[in-house]
């Protein structure tokens, strides 16, 4: 419990560590699985794996957009920025994420006008003061982040700005949680819930997975407290035999989301027939792609986009460990051929990747003890 | 390292802007710029008002408390500075 106590509140972390151990039945094995990148994120940072009990796996979910986007199709972005009149603009996470022949960054040292922005609305901007340029979005991430992509969509058709497109890869989170359930190695007993992408959806889409397949789900907050607070909800449903949504992000998530956000979203997007995911494949219904009424501003039809498919290396075994069927060091290439510098599969890709988290920490841990020794 | 795609920026409401009703002024860490605020004025935002920012928008307000424990956050996770050169980053308003 090293990190503990740097916390502000480490008696309240104590207290919920010892009803987690309480509430954990010695004789299960429980495997709960964080559905969001961020949830990832913070449980290494704060490593509070080390403050649970040996017999509470946490499994790292889907819920890392630029882990789970196919090399394809970065290459797919990339392809694009070749045209000389071409701005392409991304976030500033995907700068960095390998296609065959390079990361964004790298293409944009090579002379391929790429700009990072932090918001679509700075992409919009730009089309606007350069007219005589196409200016393409590369747009990823869930739900958290499609609504700004819709709204600025919408912006640019009400601004009459045609030389703004996106290029869309936005996800949707429910169709690999159901993916992952339905998966014959599927081990997991409850989930602790995203809680961006839950402002936007709310608490209802997950409602099946309770009602379904029998699962507890329980939307959480960020901090550590939150993250164990969750952990207890859920061993309490368990315990009684239950399985309900619940909601511990409540001073964020409302239970019915944002409604003028999934306006939105509706407006301007429908669901692509199937979608392929790094690490889980092909999943129908699960990305979103512009409507006809939005075809003007779609890079994908206004551009020729190769279509470019990758598939992962066979020895990269990042679905097994999606799913919880491996952890991420038991996978043959962790460490060795897939490191955050050189990611071979996806969740090596971004910090909130499974596998760059656990690297990040393994070595703050190896430099902790070495600092200590 | 980048601010990660989850972890959203808390702002305070501190300018509506007269002509522009998406849009809005917020300070973080004595930081101003303009978010729009399209997604939460149907539930109606005030001056000193806290909303959660996430690539430019106003995704949720929130209260002053939460505001707080998500500035102490972000510090704990050692994003704090990046969330504040994210905010200054948006050219848009």
């Amino acid at each position: 419990m090293k990190y503990v106590d740097e916390f502000r509140d480490a008696g309240l972390i104590r207290q919920a560590a010892a009803e987690i151990r309480r509430l954990a039945r010695p004789d299960k094995h429980y495997r709960l699985m964080e559905v969001c990148g961020g949830h990832t994120h913070a449980i290494y940072r704060f490593a509070l794996e080390d403050v649970l009990p040996d017999n509470i796996d946490l499994i790292h979910g889907p819920g890392c957009p630029v882990c789970v986007l196919p090399m394809g199709r970065v290459d797919d972005g990339l392809s694009l920025a070749a045209d000389p009149k071409v701005i392409l603009t991304a976030f500033g996470d995907m700068m960095r994420v390998p296609g065959r022949n390079g990361s964004p960054l790298e293409h944009k040292a090579r002379g391929a006008d790429i700009r990072m922005v932090y918001s679509p609305l700075d992409a919009l901007k730009l089309a606007q003061k350069y007219p005589d340029r196409e200016v393409i979005f590369f747009a990823i991430g869930f739900e958290t982040t499609a609504p700004s992509t819709a709204l600025t969509l919408r912006q640019a058709r009400a601004l009459g700005v045609r030389n703004f497109s996106v290029f869309c890869n936005h996800v949707t989170i429910i169709p690999a949680i159901r993916a992952i359930l339905d998966s014959p190695d599927m081990r997991i007993e409850g989930f602790i819930g995203p809680g961006h992408v839950s402002t936007v959806i709310g608490c209802r889409p997950y409602e099946f997975i309770c009602r379904d397949y029998g699962k507890p789900l329980v939307t959480s907050g960020f901090e550590p407290l939150d993250v164990l607070q969750s952990i207890i909800m859920i061993l309490r449903q368990l315990a009684a035999g239950e399985a309900r949504v619940e909601n511990q992000y409540a001073r964020v998530v409302q239970w019915e989301g944002n409604i003028p956000a999934l306006k939105a979203m509706a407006e301007v997007f429908e669901l692509r027939p199937y979608f392929e995911w790094r690490g889980l494949g092909f999943i129908s219904q699960s990305a979103l792609r512009l409507r006809d009424s939005y075809a003007d501003w779609d890079a994908e039809r206004r551009f020729a986009v190769p279509g470019i498919r990758v598939t992962d290396p066979k020895a990269a075994q990042c679905g097994e460990v999606l799913k919880g069927v491996l952890k991420p060091h038991e996978c043959k290439l962790f460490g060795k051929e897939c490191t955050p510098e050189l990611p071979v599969g996806a969740l090596m890709v971004s910090s909130e990747g499974a596998c760059a988290a656990h690297y990040n920490y393994a070595l703050r841990k190896t430099a902790a003890a070495t600092v200590h020794a | 390292m980048e601010v990660q795609v989850c972890l959203a920026i808390p702002g305070q409401i501190v300018e509506f802007v007269e002509g522009h009703p998406h849009l809005a002024s917020v300070e973080v860490s004595g930081v101003r710029r303009k978010v729009n605020i399209d997604l939460l004025r149907e539930e109606g935002l005030a001056l000193s008002d806290w909303v959660l920012i996430h690539v430019g928008f106003a995704m949720s307000k929130i209260s002053r408390e939460h505001a707080e424990e998500q500035i102490q956050l972000l510090t704990m996770l050692g994003e704090e500075s990046e969330a504040v050169r994210e905010l200054e980053g948006y050219q848009f308003g």
